[in-house]
């Protein structure tokens, strides 16, 4: 392996020193590039939960069936909820389209998405201009930290949409604490 | 017995952009969890939410086991004409639930 580190190191020659023999248990040398060490140590992180939640790609395929052909474009609506979340188990979440609620001109529906929860769907809404204004407030749960995405179909057919990313230090209960 | 909280104003003026909030106790099992055997907990959660205005609908939701225990729900709504304002829950296991509030317009 060529390596490519700046900071010269001695060459490893006669016995191996105390800590220079525990990295060479793990199946690596002190000259090992640091970097692929990181992305290995990464991957092994992530994997083991990988399967147990959504993933972006869920989400992607959760609001294409909602979407279909059409575009979404950014702006419009906007989603509030905290940005830190303690108690994963119970999120306020607001989501509030700039829309006058006319007959002609309305809002449809709103949809809410999410990354990491077994399952990316969150809600969809149905609206019209009975409404008056398209402001709806719900509670929701999240298993980690992630981002939300909230989508706005009007009555001419056009999507808008609004994410935010939440921390959760808590997540909600996977398992059953009672 | 489910309990059921609905805040409304009891009155309001012709046209007025009023807030309808909603809550029912419910425990929305996501059928994600194992339980205390080691076995999934089966799903139990409200699907819909309908809310009408005099017999015509006004708001839907369709919910997934991410909602919140006992969901909270907060839309708005123009008063057209005095009346009843209708929630109905229904879910899993052939929940429903059902409440009124009179509404004044005038």
């Amino acid at each position: 392996m060529k390596r490519t580190s700046v900071i010269p190191r001695p060459k490893a020659e006669g016995p191996l020193k105390p800590q220079e023999r525990s990295l060479a248990a793990l199946g690596m040398t002190a000259g090992m590039d640091r970097r692929v060490f990181l992305a290995g140590s990464a991957l092994l992180t992530v994997l083991p939960f990988a399967s147990a939640h959504a993933t972006p790609e869920a989400m992607a395929a959760a609001i294409k069936e909602v979407v279909g052909e059409g575009t979404i474009r950014e702006g419009k609506v906007k989603l509030d909820l905290p940005p830190l979340v303690e108690n994963g188990n119970v999120v306020p979440l607001t989501v509030s389209v700039d829309s006058p609620m006319t007959p002609a001109d309305h809002v449809k529906a709103i949809h809410v998405f999410n990354e990491k929860n077994p399952q990316p769907h969150v809600f969809s809404a149905r609206l019209g201009p009975r409404n008056g204004k398209a402001v709806i407030g719900t509670r929701i749960k999240l298993a980690d930290s992630q981002k939300i995405i909230a989508i706005a179909e009007t009555s001419s057919g056009a999507f808008w949409s609004a994410s935010a990313d939440v921390i959760v230090t808590l997540a909600a209960c996977i398992e059953d604490v009672t | 017995m489910t309990n059921i909280l609905v805040n409304a104003p009891k009155t309001a003026k012709p046209g007025e952009i009023v807030e309808i909030k909603a809550l029912i106790m419910h425990p929305m099992e996501t059928g994600f969890r194992p339980g205390t055997n080691g076995r999934i907990i089966p799903r139990d959660i409200i699907e819909h939410f309908v809310a009408t205005w005099n017999g015509t609908e006004i708001f839907r939701m369709e919910m997934s086991p991410a909602i919140a225990t006992n969901p909270f729900v907060s839309f708005f709504a123009v008063a057209t004409e005095s009346g009843t304002i209708g929630l109905r829950w229904t879910g899993d296991k052939g929940f429903l639930a059902e409440e009124q509030v009179a509404i004044t317009v005038g």
